[in-house]
């Protein structure tokens, strides 16, 4: 009997971490539940974003100010990497085709995750390779990574052969509303269909 | 010996390596994307079909300095690209290489790949040796390749 105790101690540990876990996701699935105003001004709504100062394509500097106004679709990324990165960049360009009249109305945004490479110039080639109208952001390392810490993305350097790298990144596609608030997300799994289905019910 | 038969047996053998032809490794589908005016690297993508198991070993392409197998991984929400040593392609089941998946990085491309245009690629295997394609290149975000042309 006594020997069972720490076993059945763990049975108990293991519960309480499911039970948590699945409080968590509840939370979260009931977070980002189909409201008109998504995530907005929930607990999950504040948690995501903040304030940043990079420059675009152009070497102008913007601020998190600078995106109010317009609802933002967010997308840290990086040019180097022509599958992920293009594909994300290309569905959102897609979904806002879809979005008629109210295409005007959301701004994409492109962050890189590699300032090192991504240097306004980079950038500018880069997004008018696209068929929407992005902002593409860049800045100093410091800079890039207190953006990317307000959106609780993870990036890291992945050093190949012949001192060549890619990097490993955080892929969601953030909503952000007029206001800078967190409404809703996507993943590189979403269709442009489906963003399109979200983007008109928020924007509605 | 006939003649005819001589005839008859020439054409057993050209049909045979007709027949041959068809029940080779075969790839199809060769597309790029288009890349930004001073992209390094860009990707291809292709459809392999093969009635006996083989192994894609490694891609070359006079466009990039050198082209890689690589693959995108999902880590929770974290996207990494990893280069493959190899890709298995099963007996008679084609093998597409697509974006979010397995893909062929052109590193250190010589020049921008312009929508329009195509190049050669070398793919090399380990049982079928070398194939050369054409890979057409369509837009930059293209989600597959454009309709026979």
């Amino acid at each position: 009997m006594a020997r069972n105790l720490p076993g059945r101690f763990v049975l108990v540990a293991v519960l309480l971490a499911g039970f948590a876990i699945l409080g968590a996701g509840a939370f979260l699935a009931l977070s980002l539940h189909d409201t008109p105003r998504g995530a907005a001004g929930t607990l999950l709504g504040s948690a995501i974003g903040g304030p940043f100062r990079l420059v675009d394509q152009d070497g102008k500097t913007v601020t998190d100010a600078d995106l109010r106004g317009k609802w933002s679709l967010i997308y840290f990324g990086y040019t180097h990497c022509p599958d992920a990165c293009p594909t994300a960049l290309n569905d959102i360009a897609i979904a806002l085709d879809e979005l008629g009249p109210k295409r005007s109305a959301v701004r994409p945004v492109f962050i890189t995750v590699d300032p090192e490479r991504d240097t306004p110039e980079v950038l500018k080639a880069y997004v008018t390779a696209f068929d929407a109208p992005i902002l593409a952001l860049t800045g100093t390392p410091e800079e890039v990574a207190q953006a990317a810490k307000g959106y609780r993305v993870y990036y890291a350097k992945h050093p190949e052969a012949g001192g060549d790298y890619s990097m490993d990144h955080s892929s969601v596609i953030y909503v952000m509303d007029p206001e800078g608030r967190f409404t809703a997300s996507f993943t590189h799994q979403s269709s442009p269909e489906e963003i399109a289905e979200r983007l008109k019910k928020l924007l509605a | 010996m006939s003649i005819k038969f001589l005839a008859f047996a020439a054409s057993l053998v050209f049909a045979s390596a007709a027949l041959a032809q068809t029940n080779q490794l075969q790839v199809n589908n060769a597309w790029a994307r288009a890349t930004p005016a001073k992209a390094e690297n860009g990707v291809a993508y292709v459809t392999i079909q093969s009635p006996t198991a083989d192994r894609l070993l490694s891609a070359a392409s006079p466009v990039a300095k050198k082209a890689e197998l690589h693959m995108m991984e999902m880590a929770g929400m974290v996207m990494k690209m990893r280069p493959l040593a190899s890709l298995d392609i099963p007996a008679g089941q084609p093998v597409t290489l697509k974006p979010n998946g397995e893909h062929i990085m052109l590193m250190g491309l010589n020049g921008p790949l312009r929508e329009g245009q195509s190049f050669p690629l070398t793919l090399t295997f380990e049982k079928a040796g070398t194939r050369t394609v054409t890979v057409a290149v369509e837009k930059p975000g293209a989600a597959g390749p454009a309709p026979q042309r």
